[in-house]
């Protein structure tokens, strides 16, 4: 039966104008990956507003393709560049820039690729599988499970994160308090307006991105003052065939990333750690782990594998759930709401041919996207060498049209400038930006969850408990939110000190 | 990087106790039909004042004395900042394709020095080729001006 609908999926995802779609989503994406300040967040929250007048499959299509360009494109500023592009590339340049200055770019690269396409993969197949499943076990989900869900969602940033836990519960509690300005849908008072007009329809996650991830981004990058002086590559076929003949040693490390990359990326917590993750278990594992660090193919083999294959598993959750488990997949799961479909488990029901559509695209995506990079590296490498003073103020440029085009709002300009200020404050000062756009996102489904439970149970908190699958969940998740006292408490208790492998996600 | 820290807790906290006020004016218990307004946005602040206080003593018992951003760093930071704003503040009246049009001019001619020629090329190949794919591709409007009014849009 799912072979049929995957079948299905791909008659619409090999329809030519669909296809033509992946590919400019893959080049649009590649360049945002390279470019300093656009990632993939931002750069599908700047294009969404083109798609409203796509049909949904279509619009998706487009999106998931800059996603995955994106996350390409990340892997040569890295390797070429020794500028991470993307949070979650930066495992790479450990390696991959060693690599490139001694004249092996290429072979990085092909590495870098080949091992993101192979981490796609490997999710695409879990989704493939266990997404169907996922579906079918949440439509049986009432509120209390959901509102169980994102209590999950939220504890695994403050668990598993990384980073300070006060400052990411602090960066989820902005996030839904962000969310709560404006009208209150269920009882129709006005909330945190204070009495202006302007803050009624309260703010757009997407500005909230757009600012946040792209004008502090590039704030960032501006205070670092980068030079950017990069490593040539030679690609040519000859190059690609050579690394493709040794990469197959590597398969345990391949095999180890996948899994790792598709856990982490399962639950929200993201591919930046499981990048890390992932190359610290292959340095641990390897018979040469004095190599790593000084241009060992492994340790690009590692983390972009596990890279690709969290990405790819972000996705996960938010088309059977409809909880995204990134800040891509936030704003992916905006651009459904606005297209009119409802995000969740009925999707599968109502329109299979959207959900297995996406699926079927992100094969064809990713096998477009490997080709593309291989084939264009020198071209998409080149935009790094337009001088900073033409790219900051067009990429300003680019985030305030996202932002305008988002409502019609001249206001959203400002409020992104805003929101730009601020996440640069919040990541110099390590309050991390992921939850309080996903907390942003998920505000009114959130609220809405916990009060129609509450209205169940006559404002009973025990009825997250005592109804099994909520009771489990929510079970974990406390765990989750206790384990930053636990854990120092744990290490103590055994004597040993355990290194960190787990930095934050941005 | 102390007090930076210590500020910014201290803002969160401000706000916090807005949200607390504004709960307490909606109503935070329990209505005829389940919980009021400022119920969830009470709990919120409630939680986010006792993490703002949390984080104020780490970063009291933390001796940090390293500034938030570095001397020589603030400069460049600025140098993005002000041109970015008086560019938004500019399209409340030119519109925003005259707007980017001028600021990315003024931005390559001041930071980057870059010839007359290239600066047009850059800004106005900019502007027209956004004006076209947004305003007569995919039909999003932008904020626009007299430039555009002139022009007949």
């Amino acid at each position: 039966m799912g072979f049929e609908n995957l079948l299905l999926g791909f008659q619409v995802a090999l329809q030519p104008h669909n296809l033509l779609l992946a590919v400019i989503g893959v080049a649009l994406g590649t360049i945002i990956g390279v470019l300093p300040g656009l990632g993939g967040a931002n750069g599908v929250a700047i294009l969404l507003p083109l798609t409203f007048s796509m049909p949904p499959t279509s619009a998706i299509i487009l999106l998931t393709s800059i996603y995955w360009g994106a996350l390409f494109g990340g892997a040569i500023t890295s390797i070429l560049f020794n500028i991470p592009g993307e949070p979650w590339s930066v495992a790479t340049t450990f390696d991959g820039f060693p690599m490139a200055r001694r004249g092996e770019g290429g072979p990085a690269l092909t590495a870098a690729f080949t091992s993101s396409f192979v981490g796609a993969l490997f999710s695409v197949i879990l989704i493939t599988l266990f997404a169907p499943i996922l579906a079918e076990v949440a439509l049986k989900f009432g509120p209390p499970e959901f509102f169980a869900i994102q209590l999950l969602t939220f504890s695994s940033f403050i668990g598993l994160g990384g980073g300070s836990p006060l400052k990411s519960l602090v960066s989820i509690l902005i996030g839904f308090i962000l969310a709560s300005v404006g009208l209150d849908i269920v009882t129709g008072a006005l909330r945190l307006t204070f009495g202006f007009t302007d803050l009624m329809k309260g703010f757009d996650f997407i500005v909230a991105v757009i600012g946040l991830f792209g004008i502090g981004e590039i704030l960032l990058t501006m205070e670092e003052g980068l030079s950017f002086k990069g490593a040539s590559a030679k690609m040519s076929p000859r190059v690609v065939w050579d690394t493709w003949h040794i990469l197959p040693r590597y398969w345990r490390t391949f095999l180890r990333s996948c899994f790792i990359g598709f856990w982490m990326g399962f639950k929200p917590g993201g591919a930046t750690p499981a990048s890390f993750m992932s190359y610290a278990f292959a340095k641990r594992f390897s018979r040469h782990p004095e190599r790593f660090g000084k241009g060992e193919i492994e340790g690009v083999v590692a983390p972009e594998t596990a890279a690709h294959a969290a990405g790819g598993a972000s996705l996960l959750p938010m088309i059977t759930l409809g909880i995204p488990g990134s800040p891509t997949a936030a704003v992916m799961l905006g651009g459904l709401i606005i297209w009119g479909l409802q995000p969740g488990p009925m999707l599968f029901k109502e329109k299979p041919e959207f959900v297995w559509g996406l699926i079927a695209s992100m094969y064809t995506g990713n096998v477009i996207g490997v080709i593309m990079v291989l084939a264009f590296v020198p071209a998409f490498a080149a935009i790094l060498r337009v001088p900073f003073a033409i790219l900051t103020p067009l990429i300003i440029s680019i985030c305030a049209v996202g932002a305008y085009s988002v409502n019609g709002r001249m206001l959203d300009i400002w409020y992104m400038l805003i929101f730009g200020v601020i996440g640069y404050a919040f990541k110099k000062l390590d309050y991390p930006l992921a939850p309080l756009v996903l907390a942003l996102v998920l505000g009114d489904l959130a609220e809405n969850a916990l009060r129609q439970s509450l209205i169940i149970s006559q404002g009973s908190l025990l009825i997250f408990f005592v109804r099994p699958i909520s009771g489990a969940i929510t079970a974990v998740a406390l765990f989750f939110f206790a384990l930053p006292v636990i854990t120092p408490w744990w290490r103590r208790l055994r004597g040993v000190s355990v290194p960190d492998v787990s930095p934050r996600e941005t | 990087m102390r007090a930076a820290d210590l500020t910014t807790a201290a803002l969160l906290m401000a706000v916090g106790a807005l949200v607390v006020r504004d709960a307490l004016r909606l109503g935070v218990g329990w209505g005829t039909d389940g919980p009021k307004s400022g119920f969830f946005p009470f709990w919120l602040a409630v939680v986010l004042l006792a993490c703002c206080l949390g984080i104020v003593v780490q970063a009291l018992r933390r001796a940090d004395r390293a500034p938030f951003v570095a001397r020589g760093a603030l400069g460049p930071v600025l140098k993005v900042l002000w041109p970015a704003t008086a560019a938004v503040l500019l399209m409340q009246f030119v519109g925003l394709y005259v707007a980017s049009a001028l600021y990315m001019g003024f931005y390559m001619r001041w930071i980057g020095r870059n010839s007359w020629l290239a600066v047009v090329a850059v800004s106005v190949g900019f502007s027209v080729s956004t004006f076209l794919l947004f305003e007569t591709w995919f039909l999003v409007p932008m904020p626009k001006g007299p430039l555009e009014t002139w022009l007949g849009y």
